[in-house]
C-alpha cells in the first residue's frame, strides 16, 4: 500500500493514523467512520462512531440505541478535522445515508468508497465521483460478466409476471435494508399501486425510509393466515424458502440481487424469478469510476478484485487486492444466507 | 430461436420433473416443423457438428475480450456458453423468432471451417443475453438444464398419447428433423418403418436395493449373478447383404470402432442375427482384470495392435435379447437366460463368456457372498466384482428403470477422514459455488508429518451443504493459485471430511501413489479436529487387500 503513510491496513480494518481512526473495522474500536449501515460494514460496540445521520438512524434501528459508546452525525459536504486529517464524506449512492469517505492530509487524498453503485435510485442521493490520488474501492460484481440492465426493466418483468400468474403470490427475497425499500419505491415509479406486503423483519427498517419522505405507497406488514394471491410481498432472502413461505398462494419465489445475473446462482436457490437488481455497481460502472476519479492507485477491498485490478492495471492505474475479509455480505444469495 | 432459446432457459429454472415435461411437451406441440426435431434433437443430445466446437467459441471470444477477464469470468461462472453470452457485446434483441432453429443448426452445419466464425458471430450479434447462451449451449453439447434425453422422449410421446418405450424402440432408425416421428404422434401418419439391421434396444436398468427391502421379497422368485465393474454393452449382429455388427454402450452410442477384437469375434458368432446385453471386461490370461485396467483401454485414442494384444476385450454376458430374428424381451428372464446359456455354449468362443449364477437360498447367504466374493467361491476373478445382481425370475425385459423388478446390491463403500486442502468452483449446476473439494490425509514425509493429498470430491453433500462449505471456503482461504483456494490446514486449523469410495488404485500420477475410486462426501465433521483424521497408511492397507 503506498498509502502507508495515511491509511494503514490493520487487522480490524482500514486505520487512519494521523486521525487515529479506523474506517468500517470489523472490529470493536474507540473511534469508526462507518460508510454505511450494512452490517459487514457498520458494527456494533465502537467507542465512538462518525456516520451520516440516516446511518447512524438505521444502526440504531438494527443494534439498539445503544450500539456504540458516543455518535456524531456529518452531513455530505462537510468537513471535518480529526487530529491531523481532514474528512469529508460524499453521497455512494448504495443505500440510504451510504458515504464514501475522504481523508487527506497535505500529502494526498484517499476516497474510501465502502460499497456504492452508479444506477440512479429514488431511495438515496445520487454517486458522485471525488478526485483523488487512491480510490479504495469494493468489486462485489468486479467481472465483466456483470452488466446489470436498468432496474426499471427488471421491475418491468415482475410486474408483467403478476400479469401472467395472478392466482400466485410473487414472493420477493429481498435484503431488508436498501433492496427491499428500492423495490418498493421502484414499483411505485412503474405505476404498480396496489398495496405492497412486507415480512415483519423488513418493518421498521420501511417505516424509517417513509419518514425520510421517500414515496413507498400503501405499505403493509403481512398478518394473520391471509393467501394474498396476486400480490407482491418482500421479505429477506432467507425467507423465501422457511415455513413462512408456506402460507401464500402457490408462492412464485422471485429474488433481487446482482447475483442472479448467473444462471447457476438462480438456479442453485430455487428461484424461479431471478431479478436482477444490485445495489453495487456493476463492471462498466466499477471500472468507469476508477478511472474518473483520476486516482493513482486503486485498492481493492472486497468482491472479484482480480479482474478490476488487472482491468485498473491496463489503463496505467497501480492497482492491488487488499485481501481482506469480512466485507460482502449484503448482496447474498439465498443459499448463501442459509448457511 | 427465441422459443427454443425461452424453453431452454425456463427448464433450467424450473425445479420439478413434470414441470419441465409439461415445458417440453408444450413446446413440441406448438413449434414448427422443422424447428421443433432440432429441438428434440438438442434436447437428445443428437446434434454434433463438425467444426462448430467449444474449441471455436473459445477463439472467437478472444478476439472480443481480454483474455485475463474471460479466464477470470469462466472460472467464476464454470459454463463455457454462459461465460461467452454474458460476455458478448450485447447486440440487437431477436426480433419474434426472426431467426428459426433450423436456419441456426444448418449454419452451424453447413458453413466452412474458415467461414465458421464470422458467421457465429453473425448470429451472437443478433440474439440477446438467453438467445445467445442457447446457441452457444448447442454448439458446446452440454445442455445441463436439467432434463436428460430419456425426459425429452417422454415429452415428445406425451404429444401422442404414447409411451416413452414406443419412442424408444424407434430411437435409432429416426433421423432428423423426425418430421415422421411427429406426424405419426400428431395422427397424421403411420408408424414410422425403420429398417436398420443391427438396432440398439434401450437398456433395462437396476435399482439400487435398499437392505430393507429384501425382507419383503421371496428368495425363491429371484436370480443372482454377480455385478461385473466394467462397461455395460449391447452387442448386436444383425444382417444386411452380409453381417453388420455394432457395439452399443449402455446409453446407445456406438463404440465398435474401439474394439475390433470384439467386432470380430461377433461377426462369427453362430447365428443370423443377435443381440446380447453383457459387461464389457478385460480379460487376461483366463483372469478378468479391474476396472482401472480397462480405463487404460478406454484411455486409448488408437487401437494398435498392441494395446489390442495387451488389453484383450472381452464380453460376459447378462442377457439374450433377441436371436435369429425373434424379439425375445417379453418372455420372462428365466427363458431368456436358458436361451443364454445355449447359446454361449454353442458359440464357443474365448472373448465370450457368461455371467456365473449365484446359487442361494437365504439372503443371508447372498449378505455374505455380496461381502465376501472370493468365499463365495468366485475364483480370480474377484477384482472385477462391485456387488450382485437381484433379477426377478418372471421380468421381461423393459427399457429403463422400472420397479421391483432388477435389483443392484453394491458392495458397501469404505470411508475414511480427510481434510480438506483446496477448493475450486463447480461446473455445471454448482458453477459458480466453491464445489470441488481437494482433501488429503496424513502422512510421514522428508519435511516431518503432513497432510497429503489423495482425490478429490464434488458431490454427496445437499444444497445446503453446499452453501455452508462454500461459505467456509470463502472465509479460509489461505492462497490462490488461479482458480484454485488452499484452504488453510495444518494441525491446529481445517475441517475434516467423511470421504466414501468404492476402492483404490494404484496410481503414478498422484503423489500419494494411490487413487480413490468414486469419492464422495459422506459427511462433514464440523467438529472433528483435524489431528484425528486418518493417515495415508490406511488407504495403502487397501491396496495391499
Ligand atoms: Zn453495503
Ligand atoms: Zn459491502
Amino acid at each position: 500500500m503506498r498509502t502507508g503513510d495515511l491509511l494503514a491496513l490493520r487487522p480490524a480494518g482500514l486505520y487512519c493514523e494521523a486521525g487515529d481512526f479506523y474506517i468500517d473495522p470489523i472490529h470493536a474500536v474507540p473511534r469508526a467512520l462507518i460508510t454505511h449501515a450494512h452490517a459487514d460494514h457498520a458494527r456494533p460496540g465502537h467507542e465512538a462512531v462518525l456516520a451520516t445521520d440516516d446511518t447512524l438512524a438505521v444502526m440504531a434501528i438494527r443494534y439498539g440505541a445503544a450500539f456504540a459508546g458516543e455518535t456524531q452525525a456529518i452531513g455530505y459536504g462537510e468537513n471535518l478535522r480529526i487530529a491531523d486529517a481532514d474528512v469529508c464524506f460524499y453521497p455512494a449512492g448504495h443505500v440510504l445515508g451510504s458515504a464514501q469517505i475522504l481523508v487527506q492530509d497535505a500529502g494526498s487524498r484517499i476516497v474510501v468508497s465502502g460499497d456504492f453503485k452508479r444506477e440512479a435510485d429514488p431511495t438515496c442521493a445520487p454517486f458522485e465521483p471525488i478526485a483523488c490520488d487512491t480510490f479504495v474501492s469494493e468489486a462485489t460484481f468486479g467481472l465483466p460478466i456483470f452488466r446489470h440492465s436498468h432496474s426499471r426493466n427488471e421491475i418491468a418483468k415482475l410486474v408483467a409476471s403478476l400479469r401472467l400468474f395472478p392466482e400466485r403470490t410473487h414472493l420477493v427475497g429481498a435484503y431488508a435494508f436498501g433492496k427491499a425499500q428500492r423495490l418498493i419505491a421502484l414499483l411505485r415509479q412503474a405505476g404498480h399501486d396496489r398495496p405492497i406486503y412486507i415480512h415483519g423483519a423488513l418493518e421498521k427498517l420501511t417505516e424509517y425510509y417513509a419518514s425520510r419522505g421517500i414515496a413507498l405507497g400503501n405499505v403493509r406488514k403481512v398478518t394473520g393466515a391471509t393467501d394474498l394471491a396476486g400480490e407482491i410481498v418482500l421479505c429477506p432472502p432467507s425467507s423465501t424458502n422457511d415455513l413462512w413461505s408456506r402460507k401464500f398462494a402457490e408462492p412464485l419465489v422471485a429474488f433481487a440481487s446482482g447475483w442472479m445475473r448467473v444462471r447457476a446462482r438462480a438456479r442453485q436457490s430455487g428461484i424461479e424469478l431471478p431479478l436482477v437488481v444490485s445495489d453495487h455497481a456493476d463492471w462498466d460502472g466499477l471500472c468507469a469510476t476508477a478511472v474518473e476519479t483520476g486516482c493513482s492507485e486503486l485498492l481493492v477491498t472486497h468482491g472479484e478484485a482480480d479482474a478490476l485490478v488487472h482491468y485498473a492495471q491496463t489503463r496505467g492505474i497501480a492497482a492491488e487486492p487488499l485481501h481482506f475479509t469480512g466485507y460482502g455480505d449484503d448482496e447474498a444469495t439465498p443459499a448463501e444466507t442459509a448457511a | 430461436m427465441n422459443r427454443f432459446a425461452q424453453l431452454l432457459d425456463r427448464l433450467q429454472r424450473e425445479p420439478s420433473r413434470l414441470g419441465k415435461l409439461r415445458l417440453m411437451t408444450d413446446y413440441f406441440r406448438s413449434a414448427p416443423d422443422p424447428d421443433r426435431g432440432f429441438g428434440l434433437a438438442a434436447l437428445t443430445g443428437a446434434l454434433s457438428f463438425r467444426y462448430a466446437k467449444p474449441g471455436l467459441v473459445k477463439a472467437l471470444i478472444a478476439t472480443r475480450v481480454d483474455p485475463v477477464l474471460f479466464d477470470l469470468s469462466y472460472d467464476f461462472v464454470g459454463d463455457l456458453s454462459e461465460t461467452v453470452a454474458l460476455l458478448w457485446p450485447a447486440g440487437a434483441a431477436e426480433e419474434e423468432d426472426a431467426l428459426p432453429l433450423s436456419t441456426v443448426v444448418r449454419a452451424l452445419s453447413d458453413t466452412g471451417k474458415i467461414d465458421l466464425p464470422r458467421v457465429l458471430a453473425e448470429l451472437l450479434d443478433g440474439l440477446d443475453e438467453t438467445g445467445r447462451w442457447a446457441l452457444l449451449k448447442l454448439i458446446t453439447g452440454a445442455m445441463r438444464i436439467g432434463a436428460s434425453a430419456r425426459l425429452a422422449k417422454q415429452a415428445v410421446a406425451k404429444l401422442g398419447g404414447k409411451g416413452i418405450d414406443e419412442i424408444e424402440d424407434l430411437w435409432h432408425g429416426l433421423a432428423l428433423p423426425y418430421i415422421g416421428l411427429f406426424a405419426w404422434l400428431e395422427g397424421r401418419e403411420p408408424r414410422p418403418i425403420t429398417d436398420d439391421p443391427a438396432p440398439f434396444c434401450p437398456a433395462m436398468l437396476a435399482h439400487a436395493l435398499e437392505e430393507e427391502e429384501l425382507t419383503d421379497l421371496p428368495p425363491a422368485e429371484f436370480f443372482a449373478e454377480w455385478k461385473w465393474d466394467g462397461i455395460r454393452v449391447q452387442a448386436v449382429v444383425g444382417e444386411k447383404s452380409g453381417k453388420v455388427v455394432r457395439l452399443f454402450s449402455r446409453t446407445g452410442e456406438d463404440i465398435s470402432a474401439a474394439f475390433p477384437d470384439l467386432v470380430d469375434m461377433l461377426a462369427s458368432l453362430p447365428c443370423r442375427t443377435v443381440s446380447i446385453d453383457g459387461e464389457l471386461l478385460i480379460r487376461r490370461d483366463g483372469r478378468v482384470q479391474s476396472f482401472s485396467v480397462l480405463q487404460q483401454r478406454l484411455n486409448r485414442k488408437r487401437v494398435c495392435a498392441a494395446l489390442l494384444a495387451d488389453y484383450p476385450a472381452h464380453i460376459r454376458a447378462y442377457d439374450l435379447l433377441s436371436l435369429d430374428g425373434e424379439d425375445l424381451r417379453a418372455l420372462p428372464f428365466f427363458e431368456r437366460r436358458r436361451g443364454l446359456e445355449a447359446f454361449v455354449a454353442c458359440a464357443d468362443t474365448a472373448r465370450l463368456d457368461l455371467s456365473p449364477s449365484i446359487d442361494f437360498k437365504s439372503w443371508d447367504f447372498l449378505a455374505a457372498a455380496r461381502r465376501d466374493p472370493l468365499a463365495a467361491g468366485v475364483g480370480p476373478d474377484a477384482a472385477a466384482i462391485e456387488g450382485v445382481m437381484l433379477k426377478r425370475c418372471d421380468s421381461a425385459y423393459v427399457p429403463g428403470r422400472p420397479k421391483g423388478l432388477w435389483y443392484k446390491w453394491k458392495r458397501d463403500p469404505f470411508t475414511i477422514d480427510a481434510v480438506l486442502m483446496y477448493a475450486q468452483r463447480g461446473h455445471g449446476k454448482r458453477s459458480s459455488f466453491y464445489s470441488d473439494y481437494t482433501f488429503g490425509v496424513w502422512h510421514q514425509t522428508a519435511e516431518g508429518e503432513a497432510l497429503v493429498a489423495v482425490g478429490k470430491a464434488y458431490f454427496g453433500f445437499t444444497d445446503e451443504e453446499l452453501g455452508k462449505l462454500d461459505h467456509y471456503v470463502r472465509n479460509h482461504t489461505s492462497n490462490r493459485f488461479g482458480p484454485v483456494r488452499e484452504i488453510a490446514h495444518g494441525k491446529e486449523e481445517g475441517l475434516v471430511l467423511e470421504i466414501a469410495f468404492d476402492g483404490v488404485n494404484r496410481s503414478s500420477r498422484h503423489k500419494s501413489g494411490v487413487a480413490m475410486r468414486f469419492p464422495r462426501i459422506n459427511r462433514i465433521r464440523w467438529d472433528k479436529p483435524v489431528r484425528e483424521a486418518d493417515r495415508l497408511e490406511a488407504l495403502d492397507a487397501l491396496l495391499r487387500e
